[in-house]
């Protein structure tokens, strides 16, 4: 399997570890993913300006994919639900014609034709692969699935139950470890507020920590950098605005596959990580 | 937590819900039976008194479109689809906050920290930056270089006309 790997604008700057582990994880379980340099913004933050501007500026990429005959794996969810909400919205031959003509001064069409993935859901769709190659490791982990991953579950049909997730963990459970179940796992992280309001949004986060802390867990695993930038980057932070400490290493989810599947720590970027991974590392025994 | 005043008739503009339903996402604002299903689960408003998807959705419904489109707790909403997987009515909340944050941009009160990601990704087609520094970092990490500009962005803001409420 081939698929056009789509950055976004946060991985590639500031959580350069997941691009990493999704690099290395996928060209593991032999997924070849293909650069092209002409992917921009996927659009979601113009959702909230304009709409018309919003799905011009992801279908643009949809025409990139599409020039190039590869479907679209993305690592960012909210990159995810951009382009996939973009996508359905130009199955309206209406809404596709005009959407087109915005994009004819770049000599760029989208006819509709292409498929975006999550990154953890191509690694959901190899999971017997991932079960097989796999050497166990014994840890606890409080899986977050974050928002856009799942939801709207519209637009994800049945891959999903958006009440009930369990895709992170089955993953989790084929690596030998131990998805442990926490309160109110599915709250979101609270980044799509941060620059509107700090307080609110890192007391979210906070939320979160506080009952990853109370279940007991090894790590936290996640899906996207929105969510790793408020619990991983953040934590320090949030530490010293509630005074209190939680120390809890968080993964993204190809760092923790990596690790199953004998990929050296430093080819995953954990060193990257900020919250320290090496008590972690070492019992696994590394 | 806001004052509680009397609404004054001479404030509302009745046609506020029908410029709504008219933009995307907005469509089932009418729907709106103020069951609170939403409100009840959302998890902004169970931190912060100043996000409530319900009581804006009646503000809009009533049509208190100056409060609604000037005061900043309509971009308050994370975006996170739980109250838009539980809506009995289908009321499709986040995507009906975005058509009404799309009505403020338009009447020139967008939230400066939107106007300044809009900004950004028209001049770089991108939200960050990527410098040399960047790109030495990501070569060290065995990663490949990313091109800095993109143009084709900043040409679809001047064919849809956002271009000057965002500079």
């Amino acid at each position: 399997m081939k698929y056009a790997l789509f950055l976004g604008c946060t991985v590639p700057v500031r959580t350069m570890g997941y691009e990493m582990s999704t690099r290395a994880v996928m060209n593991k379980l032999g997924i070849d993913l293909v650069d092209i340099k002409e992917f921009g913004c996927c659009g979601f933050p113009l959702e909230s300006i304009d709409h018309d501007t919003y799905l011009s500026v992801a279908a643009r990429n949809l025409a990139i994919a599409e020039e190039n005959r590869l479907p679209i794996m993305t690592m960012c969810s909210a990159c995810n639900g951009s382009l996939l909400k973009a996508h359905m919205a130009m199955n309206d031959e209406k809404v596709k014609a005009h959407i087109n003509e915005n994009l004819s001064p770049l000599g760029r069409h989208y006819n509709g034709g292409i498929s975006v993935k999550h990154a953890a859901r191509v690694l959901y769709e190899n999971i017997e692969t991932i079960r097989e190659m796999a050497t166990p490791i014994h840890l606890k982990i409080a899986a977050h699935y974050g928002c856009h991953y799942i939801k709207p579950s519209e637009i994800y049909e049945d891959f999903e139950d958006p009440e009930v997730p369990y895709t992170i963990e089955e993953i989790v459970m084929a690596l030998g470890a131990e998805p442990v179940q926490y309160e109110n796992k599915k709250q979101c992280c609270g980044g799509a507020i941060l620059g509107i309001d700090e307080a609110v949004s890192l007391e979210m986060t906070k939320e979160k920590l506080h009952h990853v802390r109370e279940a007991g867990a090894d790590a936290m695993v996640l899906v996207c950098p929105f969510c790793d930038i408020m619990y991983d980057v953040n934590q320090r932070r949030i530490e010293s605005h509630f005074n209190d400490t939680y120390g809890i290493p968080v993964l993204f989810l190809p760092q923790l596959v990596g690790l199953a599947l004998g990929i050296p720590p430093d080819e995953l970027g954990l060193r990257l990580n900020r919250v320290p991974v090496r008590k972690l590392l070492k019992s696994l025994g590394d | 937590m806001e004052k509680k005043e009397p609404i004054d008739m001479n404030d509302l503009d009745p046609s506020f819900k029908y410029e709504i339903a008219s933009q995307h996402g907005g469509e089932h604002i009418m729907r709106c039976v103020q069951c609170a299903t939403c409100s009840s689960g959302c998890p902004v408003a169970s931190i912060s008194e100043k996000f409530n998807p319900r009581r804006i959705i009646r503000m809009a419904i009533l049509g208190l479109k100056e409060r609604v489109i000037k005061e900043d707790f309509v971009w308050y909403c994370a975006a996170c689809y739980t109250c838009s997987e539980r809506c009995p009515q289908d009321v499709r909340i986040p995507d009906l906050m975005s058509a009404i944050r799309n009505i403020a941009t338009k009447e020139g009160h967008i939230h400066p920290a939107y106007k300044e990601q809009g900004r950004l990704i028209g001049n770089m087609g991108r939200l960050y930056e990527v410098t040399d520094f960047e790109n030495e970092r990501r070569e060290k990490l065995g990663l490949p270089k990313i091109e800095g500009k993109n143009e084709e962005i900043e040409s679809i803001y001047t064919k849809t006309g956002i271009k000057k409420v965002i500079t």
